[in-house]
């Protein structure tokens, strides 16, 4: 049983005891939810979380926005092409402290997905979020970027505009950046069009979010030919949270309440807050070139391999 | 003192050893490795039968339509770089599984000894008419050349030795993306990679993307395009997503010439398509006018 039909089980409880009205009955299912939370919705496999970062009624960007920064202004606009709705950018205060925030935003409703093109951005979103992040860098501000993207847009347009290169810019110019730079990933972190936003000093995952090369339906069709295999690849892909900070990927796990952000988005918001300040916190008392000099350390050391030695020599047959 | 003596002996020693080795490293053990399986094969781009010895007098183009094949990376070298100068660098590194996929480590030795290579690119010092620089060239034939840690590795490690050496460096690009086998580890390549172009172009220093068929991916949307002159052969395939993906979610047929090198000159994203005949010219000459004055 996976985490939506789980849901939709409590949902139907739920809805027994508003039927019901006072009674023993109610105290006696409410006991019930609360044990079957405590025992059902704890134990998550790697698919229920790519369920849960995907989920209808999880908070998008911008509802993150409106929680950490209250009187955050939009700035929209590459300069070059046209505004990217799929990428949204500006400048707001955390805590009294001016941030330049850039996110990817999902819509909430098949219309809202449309304008947004399901957070999948076109170059110009990317030359935007550079945009906006070079101009940070001019103002000595620090960067808060929020992700949750399926991935690049694979379009017409997209490659005549040079996809590729826009991310390429965005990797090379954000690893240039002094300014202290914080990632979050609060839903899905879709290979390198998530990556382009997440070249940061800090890179934080809230529980239920996933990070990958890929997605899992993508995973099972190349491999095993058929994308219905889909949880079988998110079981074996190392896209979670936790997976993701043993590897060191991540830096910091932000805790979601139980079943979700969805379950209780003000926690979720309060939490996300926290740990973003806690980490800036840290960053701001470091100078510009140490920070610089930390950011390109941590990504160069990068990679699951055996570093050189003369005796891997004598593996190599030639 | 005695054991510092020891140490040092068997440095040498392996020093030593290391060398022998590389001298008798890819570039001599591979020379004839391409005879190709088949004496007539068809070309994928005229349908017509050609005589595949002949092409590769050639140098891989097909004589009757000049479609250009894929080159293998010690050929490319063979081709590019001025006879015994290059020397190769960044051996010895080991790909391993992170994810624990099942046969994956199979599938490697498989490629491993099909290529005669350790990975997908390999790199180092050599002249191209005289003008010396670091060249790096990654080898679609080695599981499409997809980026993993060890690529990832000795990409960025070939930029720094030019950064230490002073070089300006020539990359050939081609690849299939990124590695799924290696999940998570392939994605940060693509950052990894790119923030290593950043370090080299802080210095002053010159570097020369050449795209060749098929690049796409991660490797697109990194190094490949970070070049301060991207150059590409004739009809390469060269884009971010593949022609199917796109083909897929926009739900109709690509038009003719999408995505290939031609079209992103004229979209703006090439500095020039080069014919493989005046590539190394070109290249020569692009080194040269990059020569310090003052
Ligand atoms: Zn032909």
């Amino acid at each position: 049983m996976d985490i939506l039909s789980k849901e939709k089980k409590l949902a139907k409880l739920e809805k027994q005891i508003n039927d019901l009205g006072d009674s023993k009955a109610v105290e006696k299912l409410k006991l019930e939810i609360e044990s079957y939370k405590k025992k059902e919705m704890t134990k998550l496999t790697a698919w229920d979380r790519v369920l849960l970062a995907r989920h209808q009624k999880r908070p998008t960007a911008k509802d993150f926005i409106n929680y950490i920064s209250p009187d955050f202004i939009e700035l929209h606009g590459d300069r070059l092409f046209r505004d990217d709705r799929s990428i949204i950018g500006g400048i707001g205060t955390i805590d009294g402290i001016p941030f330049t925030i850039i996110a990817t935003q999902k819509g909430k409703n098949l219309e809202n997905n449309l304008l947004r093109n399901f957070a999948m951005p076109h170059p110009e979103g990317y030359r935007k979020a550079l945009r906006l992040m070079e101009q940070a860098e001019k103002f000595k501000r620090p960067i808060l970027t929020l992700i949750d993207t399926p991935g690049a847009y694979p379009g017409i347009g997209a490659e005549e505009r040079g996809q590729g290169h826009a991310i390429a810019q965005n990797l090379f110019k954000m690893s240039q950046l002094t300014v202290p730079i914080i990632a979050v990933v609060i839903g899905e972190g879709g290979s390198g069009g998530a990556l382009a936003l997440g070249v940061a000093n800090r890179v934080l995952m809230l529980e239920n979010a996933i990070y990958s090369i890929l997605s899992p339906e993508g995973y099972a069709s190349i491999l095993w030919k058929d994308s219905t295999l889909a949880p079988k690849a998110a079981e074996i892909m190392k896209l979670t949270a936790l997976d993701l900070k043993d590897f060191e990927i991540i830096d910091e796990i932000i805790k979601e309440p139980l079943g979700g952000a969805h379950y209780n988005k003000t926690e979720t918001f309060k939490n996300t807050k926290i740990a973003i300040m806690a980490e800036f916190h840290k960053l701001r008392r470091l100078s510009g070139t140490e920070l610089h000099y930390r950011k390109i350390t941590k990504f160069r050391n990068f990679g699951f391999l055996q570093r050189f030695n003369y005796e891997n020599l004598g593996g190599i047959k030639r | 003192m005695n054991s510092i003596s020891k140490t040092l002996n068997k440095r040498k020693k392996l020093k030593k050893n290391l060398k022998n080795k590389i001298s008798e490293g890819t570039y001599n053990k591979v020379k004839n490795l391409d005879v190709p399986k088949g004496l007539y094969e068809k070309c994928p781009s005229c349908d017509k039968t050609i005589n595949m010895k002949k092409n590769i007098e050639n140098d891989y183009i097909c004589n009757h339509c000049g479609n250009h094949f894929r080159m293998r990376a010690i050929d490319r070298i063979k081709y590019i770089i001025d006879e015994d100068t290059f020397a190769e660098k960044g051996l010895g590194f080991i790909t391993l599984n992170p994810l624990f996929q099942d046969g994956y480590e199979e599938k490697l030795a498989k490629y491993k000894k099909a290529t005669n290579l350790d990975e997908a690119y390999i790199y180092g010092f050599g002249q191209i008419f005289g003008q010396p620089c670091v060249i790096g060239v990654m080898d679609s034939y080695f599981l499409m050349g997809s980026m993993g840690s060890v690529v990832g590795e000795k990409v960025t490690k070939s930029f720094e030795y030019a950064i230490y050496k002073k070089l300006p460096i020539v990359i050939f690009t081609a690849s299939g993306g990124a590695r799924m086998q290696e999940g998570i580890f392939s994605l940060m390549q693509m950052a990894k990679t790119s923030s290593a172009v950043a370090s080299h172009s802080n210095m002053g220093l010159l570097y020369i993307s050449v795209l060749t068929h098929p690049t796409t991916g991660g490797v697109t949307a990194s190094f490949a395009t970070l070049g301060d002159i991207i150059l590409a052969e004739p009809n390469a395939l060269v884009g971010f997503a593949g022609p199917r993906v796109i083909e897929q979610t926009i739900n109709q047929k690509l038009p003719e010439g999408f995505q290939r090198s031609e079209f992103l000159e004229e979209k703006g994203f090439v500095d020039k398509v080069i014919h493989r005949k005046d590539l190394k010219r070109s290249l020569a000459k692009l080194l040269a006018l990059h020569r310090r004055s003052y």
